[in-house]
């Protein structure tokens, strides 16, 4: 086994850990624990046994060399992932804002009662 | 009537007092153009410095943000009181002291007398600016115009300023979803959308320090491509 593949098993087991604890903390819903135990373990897949699987997916897909391909949909899901959480920061911001808008007023509109109040 | 003047105020202690006091000034103004009630609302938008106890020393109703969420969030929270406390005219006042409130009173009555629905301010008509850096008087006058222009449909002397009257219908109509500054071109475009009949009057805009140079028009150009292209 070359030194680049047991560092990168090691790191894959260990994202697997974290995606194991954030589960138990309640931060990853179930689908979302089963997508990253299913993408590391294809990962380690790959690492162990590069040629048979990546080039047999490159051979149908029409890319030249297993790496490529590794490369190709490694670049497609991480744009997609950032996507993703723009569209997700996007919508928190917005939420915020609401939240920090009602408050905002609801302190006001109080001040404004007790003062017609007095 | 009720007349509701919006200030959103960010870290602005340097310069919010003398507008609070400015805009106080106008009242008897504006009592005389029919408003029995006029409301100063400053709304902070998260502030860390003495804001909110400025414009409360000044006698102005203070909504506070408790986190800092951008102009347009801010002039969203007081167009939304406006529209809760009964606004019947609603207006928009920086609280960077460029403007100056005696430019308040004459739009008002501009809205009552002309029948629009909205009044934006402009800084090239009448008399022209002053102080306006080269680099952003370009900016403002040919790219941003044509920008705001091929964006929202609307053609504008001034695309980008802070100073507008609302009457009633387009204070509930106008709902502002920006937060930052694209509020700006997001206002310009519901007025075509809502078919909003609007016009545009002088205002006075004095530079202090925001915006000079070189730096001041790329950031302006920055906010432009960040209103436009999000």
């Amino acid at each position: 086994m070359l030194l680049i593949q047991i560092l990168l098993v090691a790191f894959f087991l260990y994202a697997i850990y974290k995606a194991g604890a954030r589960r138990r903390a309640g931060d990853l819903t179930a689908p979302g624990a089963v997508f990253w135990l299913v993408f590391w373990t294809a990962g380690i897949a790959v690492v162990i046994f590069p040629v048979p699987i990546t080039f047999y997916f490159a051979r149908r897909l029409g890319v030249g060399r297993g790496a490529d391909l590794v490369v190709y949909a490694a670049l497609a899901l991480l744009f997609f992932l950032v996507f993703n959480l723009m569209v997700r920061s996007e919508r928190l911001n917005r939420e915020v804002t609401k939240l920090t808008r009602t408050i905002a007023l609801a302190e006001a509109l109080k001040k404004k009662e007790e003062d017609v109040n007095l | 009537m009720h007349l509701v003047i919006i200030v959103p105020a960010y870290n602005e202690t340097q310069h919010l007092g003398r507008v609070c006091r400015g805009l106080f000034e106008q009242n008897s103004r504006l009592t005389e153009l029919g408003f029995k009630r006029i409301t100063t609302v400053v709304v902070d938008d998260g502030s860390t410095d003495a804001t909110a106890e400025i414009a409360r020393c000044e006698g102005a109703v203070v909504i506070r943000h408790p986190l800092n969420r951008g102009q347009g969030a801010a002039l969203e929270t007081g167009d939304e009181y406006a529209r809760v406390i009964g606004a019947d005219v609603a207006v928009h006042f920086d609280a960077d002291g460029q403007f100056n409130p005696g430019d308040v009173a004459p739009a008002v009555q501009a809205l009552l007398t002309s029948g629009k629905e909205v009044i934006l301010g402009s800084r090239w008509l009448g008399r022209p600016a002053r102080g306006v850096p080269f680099v952003k008087r370009i900016l403002l006058r040919t790219v941003g115009r044509w920008f705001t222009y091929l964006q929202t449909g609307v053609w504008l002397t001034d695309f980008h300023n802070g100073f507008r009257v609302f009457n009633r219908r387009a204070l509930s109509l106008i709902r502002l979803t920006h937060d930052g500054m694209a509020h700006n071109a997001e206002i310009i475009a519901a007025l075509r959308r809502h078919r909003l009949t609007f016009a545009e009057w002088p205002v006075e805009v004095t530079y202090h320090e925001y915006g000079q140079g070189v730096r001041g028009g790329a950031k302006i150009f920055w906010d432009l491509l960040w209103e436009n292209f999000r």
